[in-house]
């Protein structure tokens, strides 16, 4: 059984305490906002949306693409309503104006984090972090999903990006705003791309793991002429 | 262009068969354009209406920007193929007229405040039209809003009514609209909060009530339909089987350059 499927304005519970995201109070009754799945838990209850652009959050890791370099910012295309701004300070070492450029053009892709938002929704980014995770992206390929979609291409607890991961064998980094890194192999990438393009059109659908293990068997047989078993070969 | 009938209502039966509380056959279909991010193709009799939604987005003029919320932006457009004699393509008196009340009927409905500084494109493109186009586009784009994820306090839904022959009846097709005495679109949501009223031609103050009733359930109709399509979409889209297609032939060598 999937979640059901609300609409806006659809009556949810007459107890305002249990409203959570994608649903409003109205009359001392909650509401759906959203077109989506409706997702109940014990003490909320919340509407999954189904689409939607990306509303960048502090704390998020996103890709986004370099647009425009001015005197101290990089501006960042991140998928959003809202652009990016990556200070230079913000850049992991010090670097001279005159030479931003030198290390991120027009063009070039990174993958980044939301440093702060603020009311007016002015996104500054950083590519400074402990673990040296974020950085310019300057190889592999990437693919779009909708943000909303996005949670399950990585899954409960990461189990679906692990699953892609070890059964395709590449790299691959999910931004929240729907952005997907994909490193490895061409033909690994196209498999990679393929999986995500199921997701994508059986998001709302339960059980998609399970799904997602028998369609990437199912693919690699048909593409290599051979059985899973013989996957080391592959 | 058809002539004046000699009756609108015939043995309790309008023009086209129809009792006068029948609207005409409705119907839609919800993410038909790949590029926006929400879309809905709606039929209403002869009425064929395209709408698509694009946003929240960036809105430019940067100065039109408001600060704390979103602005809804809604054209509604006729293409010069939609009427028997060629219409003037582009913006009309009419045209500009009948995008700012949808606009309005959108208004009070979209959550603006969740996304400030942005812009929510509604268009809405009338293919064919045969009487009441406005009430149709508004509710192509009340279902492309919902498609596109924006939040709303709930669906609108729109339909008019008029009175022929004396008496009030619901839906007016083409020659209802053109010979008859009154017509008088509304829209509403679930919830029977009016964001659309107009009318054109004479009604008493007991007819437009009564009018106005009759607008209700024609409304309820709608909304019925409107909720149909939006659980039906995702209904469909559900794709149990793995496709297969093209498995290639056994021993073919393809591409894997890593070996």
């Amino acid at each position: 059984m999937g979640k059901r499927i609300v609409i806006p304005g659809d009556l949810l519970s007459d107890d305002i305490r249990v409203s959570g995201s994608g649903t409003y109070v109205a009359d001392g009754a909650v509401r759906a906002a959203l077109y989506g799945l409706l997702n109940e838990g014990e003490r909320y209850i919340s509407v999954i949306p189904l689409a939607g652009r990306y509303i960048p959050q502090t704390s998020d890791r996103v890709i986004g693409v370099i647009t425009e370099v001015t005197y101290s910012n990089w501006i960042v295309d991140i998928n959003s309503p809202y652009d990016g701004l990556l200070h230079i300070s913000q850049y992991p070492r010090r670097i001279e104006i005159e030479q931003m450029s030198r290390y991120l053009k027009v063009g070039d892709c990174i993958l980044t984090m939301v440093k702060d938002v603020d009311a007016s929704m002015k996104v500054e980014l950083t590519l400074r972090d402990k673990d040296r995770e974020l950085r310019r992206l300057s190889d592999g390929r990437i693919t779009a999903i909708s943000p909303t979609k996005m949670p399950r291409v990585i899954g409960r607890s990461g189990s679906m990006i692990r699953l892609l991961k070890s059964e395709i064998g590449c790299n691959m980094f999910v931004g929240q705003n729907g952005r997907i890194w994909i490193n490895g192999s061409e033909d690994r990438i196209d498999l990679a791309i393929e999986a995500v393009r199921y997701i994508e059109a059986n998001a709302h659908t339960p059980g998609l793991t399970d799904r997602m293990q028998a369609f990437l068997k199912a693919k690699k047989k048909t593409r290599f002429g051979k059985t899973h078993e013989n996957e080391e070969e592959w | 262009m058809s002539e004046k009938p000699e009756h609108f209502i015939v043995d309790g039966k309008r023009l086209d068969g129809r009792r006068v509380d029948e609207l005409r056959p409705i119907k839609i279909e919800i993410g038909v354009l790949g590029r926006a991010d929400g879309s809905c193709y709606l039929e209403w009799g002869n009425n064929k209406v395209l709408a698509a939604v694009y946003g929240p987005r960036e809105l430019h003029p940067r100065h039109r920007q408001k600060m704390t919320r979103s602005v809804v932006q809604f054209r509604y457009n006729m293409a010069s193929f939609s009427v028997d004699e060629r219409t003037r393509p582009g913006p009309s008196r009419r045209s500009i007229e009948i995008s700012k009340v949808s606009r309005e009927a959108f208004e009070p409905v979209v959550f603006t405040k969740f996304f400030p500084k942005t812009a929510i494109d509604v268009f809405v493109e009338i293919l064919q039209a045969g009487a009441g186009t406005r009430t149709a586009g508004i509710n192509a784009a009340s279902l492309a809003l919902a498609d596109a994820g924006i939040p709303m306090r709930g669906l609108v839904s729109a339909c008019a009514v008029g009175k022929v022959d004396g008496e009030i009846v619901l839906d007016l097709m083409k020659e209802e609209d053109n010979y008859g005495e009154a017509d008088l679109p509304v829209a509403m949501t679930a919830g029977r909060q009016i964001t659309l009223l107009q009318m054109d031609g004479h009604l008493t103050t007991e007819e437009f009530y009564r009018a106005l009733e009759l607008a209700k359930t024609g409304c309820d109709q709608v909304y019925e339909l409107q909720r149909q399509a939006l659980i039906e979409k995702y209904s469909k889209e559900y794709t149990t089987e793995i496709e297969d297609e093209d498995p290639a032939p056994a021993g073919e060598p393809e591409g894997d350059a890593d070996e």
